[in-house]
């Protein structure tokens, strides 16, 4: 039976996106695991050179949906680096809710998968209704449901008023009940805990050494998050990382279900510290010169641009290494020597965002 | 307005990459900036507790050595690079020849510019 | 499993969480980013929103007096109706209907003269 390869993917019902694997199995359990990709490659980085860097902020947004918020704003972040903008502290604190809000509703989204990765329908059906209130959110207060399309250089493109963050603090709490109320699910269910426990375990080393990032850094014990850099106004509010030392898949759904919570937290702070004024300055003066390099915490992880101006409309080279980017390696390591029952949720604990990867 | 990055050739590139390793840091990508017939430049971002630490590698033909012996992780990237500017990485496993995202029998890289990196548009 | 029992019986008996779509769509809230209108009485073909549209679906030609506008490219991000400086670019409160054949939307503007002293590239 040596040598079986056995194609995973593009179209999976586990996989949200068409990720390719080829899994060398012996007898059912994984032997190998390469993957292939090119099914959602659409070269965004090189739009670079046709769209100029304004425009450049809503294709960001499109590299991957669940994360456009913080693309853009990593993306606005370094070009105000570049051209000497400094945003005004309202606008710092509008990206922190908008970020947060992103992150939980990534998080929800991924909860909903992992469950339904595991055939657990009911949890996963009930996560996404919860998950619907920040979509209705996201829809009020920036005028989408998933690309809110509100960074600009230099500020946001919206505002919050008194009213809204008030109904933004109440629909909050119908979250968070919402999700607390599947914390003995999620945490201690025998289910659960007999699909996810000891599968795809890497050690605080491997994790390091294959350059893993966000929740799987985390879960692996190194507390690691890039909002301690203090970008838009995360150093301006209390928080620390959430780590979990098992490293397993058991550990990554206990670390992203954590972090729901801390991101509530996060939004009621900024919103408790809003500061009154601008959104926005205005950019005047050249494009940008230069380069630079941006980091944030997407809800996937380190998220990294490097932007190279020459003073010009067009960007010179716009390079985006995206969260699951630096987590696909991990896989490699993780899927051998595993059964192939177990597959979509060693796949999924890594949260994979193909669009992402490919851009 | 640049990053400061310590400038290597690919002689030096394992043994700076490996220094890294040995304190360490976490590999966080490869770069390539402006590639064209002439060459490349190659940006190595490594992070170690918040810090990023870039190394700059400037190429001559389209020769690289690989890393994916010090960081094995760095085989995504690396055949990225393979697909998008042509370069060539040596010791690189696992190898896609340039099928990552390409169908493979494409000609000219994507990315690589014609002349030199200051012809825009 | 068992820990879940309670919440299927209650979503099993409780309130339907869908709504049943074609018969009762749910409203937009106010702010949403919808249909993008062109008031042609506003307009000045000045090309800002060409300009400034990553997608590029706007086409101004103050030649002919066309504005042209491609839906099916349109990411609805509000950045023409944000950089119109006449005011005439809006978004309504609900979504573009979904139809059966594509469709371009052109739209004769008659730009009267004291306006057109902006000065135009489109």
């Amino acid at each position: 039976m040596a040598g079986t390869i056995l194609p995973f993917g593009p179209q999976h019902p586990v996989l949200p996106e068409p990720l390719h694997l080829n899994l060398q199995i012996e007898d059912e359990i994984v032997v190998s695991a390469t993957p292939a990709f090119g099914y959602v490659h659409r070269g965004l980085e090189k739009l670079a050179d046709i769209r100029d860097f304004r425009q450049m902020i809503q294709v960001v947004e499109r590299v991957c949906g669940i994360c456009s918020m913080i693309h853009a704003l990593t993306y606005c972040q370094g070009l105000e680096e570049l051209m000497g903008i400094e945003p005004t502290p309202r606008a710092r604190f509008l990206r922190v809710i908008w970020s947060e809000l992103h992150r939980l509703h990534s998080h929800l989204l991924w909860l909903g998968l992992f469950a339904d990765a595991m055939g657990f329908e009911s949890l996963f059906m009930q996560l996404w209704k919860v998950r619907e209130r920040i979509m209705d959110i996201n829809e009020a207060t920036a005028g989408n449901r998933v690309i809110l399309s509100v960074n600009v250089i230099g500020g946001v493109r919206r505002d919050l008023d008194s009213g809204q963050t008030a109904w933004i603090l109440s629909e909050l709490a119908e979250v968070e009940k919402g999700f607390s109320a599947m914390s003995r699910t999620i945490l201690h269910d025998y289910t659960v805990q007999k699909r996810t426990r000891g599968k795809g375990a890497l050690s605080r080393s491997q994790a390091m050494e294959l350059g893993c990032v966000g929740p799987m850094l985390r879960a692996s014990g190194v507390s690691q998050d890039m909002r301690l850099l203090g970008y838009a106004a995360y150093g301006e509010l209390e928080f620390a990382p959430v780590v979990e030392q098992d490293g397993d898949c058991y550990a990554r759904c206990r670390v992203r279900f954590a972090e729901l919570g801390q991101s509530i937290g996060l939004i009621r702070q900024a919103i408790a510290k809003l500061p009154a004024g601008d959104t926005s300055v205005p950019v005047k003066g050249r494009p940008p010169a230069g380069e630079v390099v941006a980091r944030a915490e997407q809800p996937r992880g380190e998220c990294l641009y490097y932007i190279k101006a020459n003073g010009g409309k067009f960007l010179d080279r716009l390079r985006i290494r995206t969260p699951t980017f630096a987590n696909i390696p991990a896989l490699t390591v993780m899927l051998p020597g595993i059964e192939l029952a177990d597959v979509p949720v060693v796949l999924l604990s890594i949260d994979p965002c193909i669009s992402c990867t490919e851009r | 307005m640049t990053i400061e990055a310590d400038r290597i050739d690919s002689v030096e590139l394992c043994r700076a990459v490996a220094a890294f390793k040995a304190k360490g840091c976490r590999f966080v990508t490869i770069t390539c900036v402006g590639a064209d017939q002439r060459g490349a430049e190659l940006l190595y971002h490594f992070d170690r507790e918040l810090a990023l630490s870039h190394l700059r590698l400037t190429v001559a033909g389209d020769e690289v050595p690989s890393i994916c012996g010090i960081y094995s992780a760095a085989f995504l990237v690396e055949n990225e690079i393979q697909d998008q500017f042509g370069l060539r990485f040596n010791g690189l496993v696992p190898d896609y020849r340039r099928t990552l995202f390409l169908a493979g029998e494409d000609s000219l890289p994507p990315f690589r510019r014609k002349s030199g990196p200051d012809q825009e548009e | 499993m068992v820990f879940m029992i309670p919440v299927v019986l209650k979503n099993l008996f409780g309130r339907c969480a869908t709504r049943p779509y074609p018969q009762s769509p749910r409203q937009l809230f106010a702010g949403s980013r919808g249909q993008l209108i062109n008031d042609a009485g506003k307009c000045i073909l000045c090309g800002t929103c060409a300009r400034s549209c990553p997608s590029q679906c706007l086409t101004v030609s103050r030649k002919e007096g066309l504005w042209q506008y491609e839906p099916f490219a349109c990411v609805f991000c509000g950045v023409c109706v944000e950089a119109c400086p006449a005011g005439s670019l809006s978004q309504l409160g609900q979504w573009r209907p979904a139809v059966r054949e594509r469709e371009r939307v052109v739209l004769k503007v008659e730009v009267k003269s004291e306006k057109s002293g902006v000065r135009s590239e489109a």
